[in-house]
């Protein structure tokens, strides 16, 4: 399976989008290096700030240039782009509708040797509860083009989490990302996941395992987690008896907690499986998904066991 | 439109008359702030700034950033004198649904260009605002007006900073120097002085003047123009609540509405206004 990361693409897109469109402006907090925004600083440096190490004045000063009709960029990291800056994307951006791109890279524990300081697994709950502002996780590289391009049409404020390594790649380059549609990757009988962000492909692999038991689960990627797609959580409600949420987040105010706010009243059950209302932890991406148990074989146990005891 | 300096003087009385007013209709609000930069406004509103009152997203107009957004009843009281807002729209502020909002909405009235309130924001905005206008290689000029107790917000230095390396001689600040804020008095609570010298350490052109005296702001705009690649912060020296006897350098009108008692002798002061 080829790799790609969601970051490289985002620079590789910016490019082009910078091409069609001369009226985007991209901004940086000093980490273009790592946000990869630096390809487009390279390519039209008049239409690239970096603002220094300073967060929140890198949201009022996008909020400032998108004012005058300009569609902007603004990345760093997700930690510090939904929390060390959450007023400023309030105030300056979400509240007066601003059309301003967040894209924030390193989410979650993607941001991996780091540690807890660099691993926001609270951004979701802090920007989807912001009125305006639309989030999105894409699942892979494929998938983050499409949504850079998506989001770049559309008017107003968006805030977009990329991973830090390289994640297999999911979508081929037919699919179509709609805001507020989820996507069927996979139909099952004994459940479904759905998923966001890294989680997707890990989700997929955690599926086959259970297979081997003769576990039918199903997997949707939910990328677009505001506005969510209803539709699909209240079939998938009617389909499936277990609903599982995956995600590299705080499971309180995440992708499980979208769902539960939508899903019907219905005999399906959701499990919510994440970050479990703690902080992160330092080690290489791999290592931490183990340590926090959202490999795929912690989360096929996770499921097998959920549906057993339910059986007992 | 330039309007003369006695012309500016009534206005700004009018003004002063209709901020207090709506403030004391709508029994909360910032009265000693709102005063205290109701003459600066006014010389930028009726002498200064370049812009069209039916076309308020026109993209060469002057823009002004009211970064204090807590001073807004004395914007609203000047969007009155433009035919903005109505008699009638006076006796909204700080009412469910109004235009007139606690802080400014720019959804709801576009004029006021930056919904502020949460200060430290207005000069990053302007600083946008300001940087676009060199991108595109426009002519309008970008003024924002901040507190002097909000410039204890670290987020004011993190925008002077940018402001320099930008070369943002299209941005004009203007401090509100009254020298209060809610708890007390700026130098007790947190000083900010030298402030002068503060932002020319970091690379601003600086001005001071009187902040009530129409022919100071107006010339100090014109120097701040002339400025080759720095951008200007005019350190105006104001009163607290300027213009009302009672009310004039005294804390605790700083958040505090006038009484109905209050408002009739400040009323008898100001001289009387454009309501009813």
């Amino acid at each position: 399976m080829d790799k790609l990361a969601m970051r490289d693409v985002y620079g590789e897109t910016l490019l082009e989008l910078g091409r069609i469109y001369e009226n985007l402006v991209v901004l940086d907090a000093d980490v273009s290096k790592s946000t990869k925004t630096i390809s487009f600083a390279k390519a039209f440096p008049d239409r690239f700030f970096d603002v220094g190490i300073a967060e929140a004045n890198l949201m009022g000063i996008s909020a400032g240039i998108a004012s005058t009709g300009k569609i902007v960029f603004a990345s760093t990291f997700s930690v510090f782009a939904s929390g060390r800056a959450y007023d400023q994307v309030r105030q300056s951006i979400a509240y007066p509708n601003r059309n301003v791109k967040i894209v924030a890279t390193h989410c979650g524990i993607t941001a991996g040797e780091d540690g807890a300081m660099h691993q926001a697994f609270e951004d979701i709950a802090l920007m989807r509860s912001i009125p305006n502002m639309r989030v999105i996780a894409p699942s892979d590289g494929v998938e983050t083009r499409k949504v850079i391009e998506k989001i770049a049409e559309l008017p107003g404020p968006f805030y977009v989490r990329l991973a830090r390594p390289a994640t297999p790649v999911i979508f081929d380059e037919s699919y179509e990302f709609k805001l507020g549609r989820g996507t069927i990757l996979r139909e099952g009988k004994d459940g479904v996941v759905v998923a966001c962000g890294i989680m997707t492909y890990i989700a997929l692999d955690a599926v086959k395992i259970l297979l081997k038991d003769g576990i039918d689960i199903g997997v949707v990627n939910m990328s677009s987690i505001k506005p969510i797609d209803i539709g699909l959580i209240s079939s998938l409600s009617k389909k499936y008896r277990y609903i599982f949420s995956c995600e590299d987040h705080n499971i309180i105010g995440g992708l499980g907690s979208a769902i539960a706010e939508v899903l019907p009243p219905t005999e399906a059950r959701l499990i919510r499986i994440g970050l479990n209302d703690e902080f992160g932890d330092s080690g290489k991406f791999e290592e931490l998904l183990k340590f926090y148990k959202l490999d795929p074989f912690s989360i096929a146990e996770r499921i097998r066991e959920a549906i057993s005891n339910d059986r007992i | 439109m330039i309007y003369d300096l006695g012309r500016l003087a009534e206005i700004a009385r009018r003004v002063r008359y209709n901020t207090l007013y709506m403030i004391t209709k709508a029994g909360s609000g910032h009265p000693g702030g709102s005063l205290s930069a109701v003459d600066i406004m006014v010389a930028l509103y009726f002498n200064v700034m370049r812009y069209k009152i039916e076309d308020p997203l026109w993209e060469d107009r002057d823009r002004f950033i009211l970064s204090k957004g807590h001073a807004c009843p004395a914007l609203y009281a000047i969007f009155y004198e433009l035919g903005i807002i109505s008699r009638e729209e006076l006796d909204t502020l700080r009412k469910p649904g109004s235009r007139l909002q606690g802080h400014p909405d720019i959804k709801k009235l576009p004029w006021a260009e930056f919904s502020s309130g949460s200060l430290g924001q207005g000069l990053s905005f302007a600083v946008g605002v300001a940087l676009a206008g060199k991108i595109d290689k426009k002519d309008y000029y970008t003024f924002v007006l901040i507190g002097d107790g909000e410039s204890q917000e670290g987020q004011i230095w993190e925008a002077a900073m940018s402001a320099r390396k930008f070369k943002l001689n299209n941005l004009i600040g203007i401090t509100d120097r009254n020298g209060l804020q809610i708890d007390g008095e700026t130098e007790s609570i947190m000083p900010i002085d030298p402030l002068a010298d503060k932002w020319r350490a970091f690379g601003w052109n600086v001005l001071e003047i009187d902040g009530h005296n129409f022919s100071q702001i107006i010339s100090a705009i014109e120097r701040a123009k002339e400025s080759k690649d720095l951008p200007t912060m005019i350190i105006a020296h104001t009163i607290k609540g300027k213009g009302v006897s009672f009310m004039e350098n005294v804390v605790d009108f700083h958040g505090k509405a006038p009484s109905q008692k209050e408002w009739e002798l400040a009323s008898v002061e100001l001289g009387g206004g454009s309501i009813g």
